[in-house]
């Protein structure tokens, strides 16, 4: 059985475009909408749904690629400690290739590092169990959609007394960055398509008081195509109506007040903290890190390493472009300098990023 | 008292390698008898042109399902000779052997070997074997080489490609990578997605036949897919093609496993899959040709050559979106939201 052909169907997409373009028809001036995860844009870029929209319609992309918000300097944390004798970073496979400062990990590897790419935090901790010689340090990047999965490896590594797993924690949470973007009067974001899977965790609810402050129309949407261009029909005819509202066109998976187990789970072991965000800066209390009962499972507490000062690269446009002021195609490294082969920036990294994206589907 | 794993003496040239030739690697691989083992095969000269071409086989895991390393180490280089429209006679065989690997697993690989030539109708008439310590290889490398001979005076050519020509593939995609990928350790997911690696040198002899001089390019689609294979033909003759993805044969296992993992199955290997691009007068004559051979009963057609000289290959996706495809930049990697 194919459970994504039905999502796909071009009849139904054809019902979708010509409601759309028949929503804004009448409607004086264009629309910027913003498509806050990565998963979005490389929907958007994948199927080619920019083309088939209105040319009133504009899509921008966001701060959703929970790669591409890592700073540079968390980069440079996880290669500093991947130089510690007998340890282990183990990762999901994206972070590998960004690159810190004056390295990444890639290239740590390459010389004598101990990089472990894993599809599942629990992996690291079976690993660690396996390895009681080494220290393996897990990566914890990543969105309310990740974060309580790390949750659940911490507490399996306590359950079954495995002291020497740890994670180095650059955990970021939603809507605090989308709150602002809608303050900067440079970008007027006219609608959010807010995120699937962070959604199916926070819940639709968690973009009310976003809605309120700022009287930006958001609407939770899922991956697929018809999911996209419904989610685009629902922000336009709320913006035509001159409506602000939270609506949810993924009700599939998304639940109102998301998923309170894995809700519970992570605020069980993590606590609200100051993160920085590539391209948009610090951003109070819009980070995780683990509670102070779990600190014995911290990396950058247990483990006291030299990090070498952060240093973007120049020219380097990926904030830009995190914020949605600018296109891959504007950045003067796109495509010269920065290649998936040699990326100058995470953008350019990430499965999810923007670059990436445009790179691999773009015109 | 006989080993039953491989000891670094196996590949000294001394007692032990002579008793793993000639207990267990010539007996399974060479179709002949060898009396005397000389440093060279002597093979009667052939007139005409011929295809020559190497390979060197690292898969992890060597046993998949669909397959294992022996099989694929054949099926490649027979494929490649096919993709030059010759006749594949002769193979050797190079053996990188890593210390400790069980002899019965050495075993299952050359039978496999030895089938996966007798399906192909190609020797193997030379080959090689070193043993390195433990842990200077991943349990067993292989290099194969083939000798083919072309019977025809084609050109067959990644250059070749001209507008209005349509491409056709064999059947559905991704299915190899997909199954290797499914058996990785580390990775647990439960498909039955297996291997597509066979040999196509049957299958290219029918196309031959029934496309004549209509027939521009054959190429596997191998290492980075349907995608970086097409995207090579459009630079190399400098044409734009177009694919319809409502017409992409992939499964839907591995279009599932492809989803969960992040992967785009344009962009995954496959071992038994030929592109063609021919002529458009000839395409349902070669569709009709391939459908009845077992290798290409799944034949479609899948995109066309447009009127365009840029080398762009692009997507018409199933909502009616049009995108461009680029070649595979590194590796596929797995998603992390």
């Amino acid at each position: 059985m194919n459970l994504t052909a039905a999502f796909r169907d071009p009849q139904l997409a054809r019902g979708q475009l010509d409601a759309i373009a028949k929503t804004v028809a009448g409607y004086d001036g264009g629309m910027t909408l913003m498509e806050v995860c990565g998963t979005h844009t490389m929907a958007i870029y994948q199927h080619g749904i920019r083309a088939l929209l209105p040319e009133q319609i504009r899509l921008i992309s966001g701060p959703g690629c929970p790669v591409c918000v890592t700073p540079v300097g968390f980069v440079d944390h996880a290669v500093a400690l991947a130089r510690r004798p007998q340890t282990v970073i183990a990762t999901f496979g994206d972070m590998v290739r960004v690159p810190g400062s004056t390295s990444s990990l890639m290239r740590e590897q390459a010389s004598a590092a101990q990089i472990l790419i894993v599809y599942s935090p629990l992996d690291a901790v079976t690993f660690a169990e396996k390895h009681p010689e080494l220290e393996v340090v897990f990566l914890g990047v990543g969105f309310e959609t990740t974060t309580p999965t790390i949750a659940g490896a911490v507490l399996t590594a306590e359950r079954k007394g495995v002291k020497n797993f740890s994670v180095l924690c650059s955990h970021k949470t939603m809507p605090g960055p989308m709150a602002a973007l809608a303050a900067d009067p440079e970008l007027q974001v006219d609608g959010y398509l807010c995120p699937a899977h962070v959604s199916a965790i926070i819940g639709a609810d968690a973009y009310r008081p976003l809605v309120e402050a700022y009287n930006v129309p958001c609407v939770v949407t899922g991956f697929e195509p018809l999911d996209v261009l419904q989610g685009v029909l629902m922000l336009a005819k709320q913006i035509v109506a001159g409506e602000a509202k939270v609506e949810n066109q993924y009700r599939r998976v998304v639940q109102p007040q998301g998923n309170p187990k894995a809700l519970g789970l992570l605020w069980q072991l993590f606590e609200p903290s100051d993160a920085r965000w590539r391209g948009i800066g610090d951003l109070p209390g819009s980070g995780l890190q683990l509670r102070p009962a779990y600190a014995l499972f911290d990396a950058a507490k247990k483990f006291s390493v030299e990090i070498e000062p952060a240093r973007e690269h120049a020219g380097c446009l990926c904030g830009e472009i995190l914020k949605g002021k600018i296109t891959p195609p504007q950045c003067p490294l796109f495509r010269t300098v920065c290649t998936p082969e040699q990326p100058v920036g995470a953008c350019m990294v990430s499965s999810e990023g923007t670059c990436a994206a445009e790179y691999k589907y773009g015109s | 008292m006989k080993s039953d794993i491989i000891l670094l003496g196996h590949g000294s040239g001394g007692t032990l390698s002579h008793q793993l030739l000639d207990t267990l690697i010539i007996p399974i691989l060479s179709a002949v008898a060898l009396p005397d083992q000389n440093d060279a095969a002597v093979l009667p000269a052939e007139s005409g042109r011929l295809a020559f071409t190497t390979d060197s086989f690292v898969v992890d895991p060597i046993f998949f399902p669909g397959g294992n390393i022996g099989d694929l180490a054949i099926n490649g280089t027979v494929n490649d000779l096919a993709m030059a429209g010759a006749t594949p006679l002769y193979i050797s065989v190079g053996l990188i052997l890593e210390e400790g690997l069980p002899i019965a697993d050495l075993r299952r690989i050359l039978h496999s070997m030895r089938q996966a030539a007798d399906a192909a109708g190609v020797s193997i008439v030379t080959g090689d074997t070193k043993v390195v310590p433990r842990g200077k290889a991943d349990r067993i490398f292989i290099n194969t080489s083939g000798v083919g001979r072309l019977e025809h005076e084609l050109v067959i050519s990644g250059s070749s490609a001209r507008p209005g020509d349509r491409v056709l593939i064999n059947g559905p995609i991704g299915d190899h990578g997909m199954a290797v990928l499914a058996s990785r350790e580390g990775l647990a997911l439960q498909s039955d997605i297996k291997s597509d690696c066979a040999p196509l040198n049957r299958l290219v002899q029918a196309i031959l036949a029934a496309a004549g001089s209509d027939l521009h390019v054959l190429r596997d689609p191998t290492r980075g897919g349907v995608a970086t294979t097409l995207k090579e033909i459009c630079l190399q003759s400098q044409v734009d093609i177009t694919l319809d993805e409502l017409s992409l044969p992939i499964r839907d296992n591995v279009a599932g496993a492809c989803a969960i993992l992040g992967l785009d199955p344009l962009f995954v290997a496959n071992e038994g899959k030929l592109l063609v691009v021919v002529a458009p007068d000839s395409a349902d004559a070669v569709l009709a040709a391939m459908h009845a051979t077992p290798e290409g009963v799944g034949a479609t057609c899948i995109g066309e050559v447009g009127p365009g000289g840029e080398g762009r290959l692009r997507l018409r996706t199933a909502i009616g979106g049009l995108r461009s495809i680029e070649m595979l930049a590194g590796e596929q990697l797995p998603r992390i939201c």
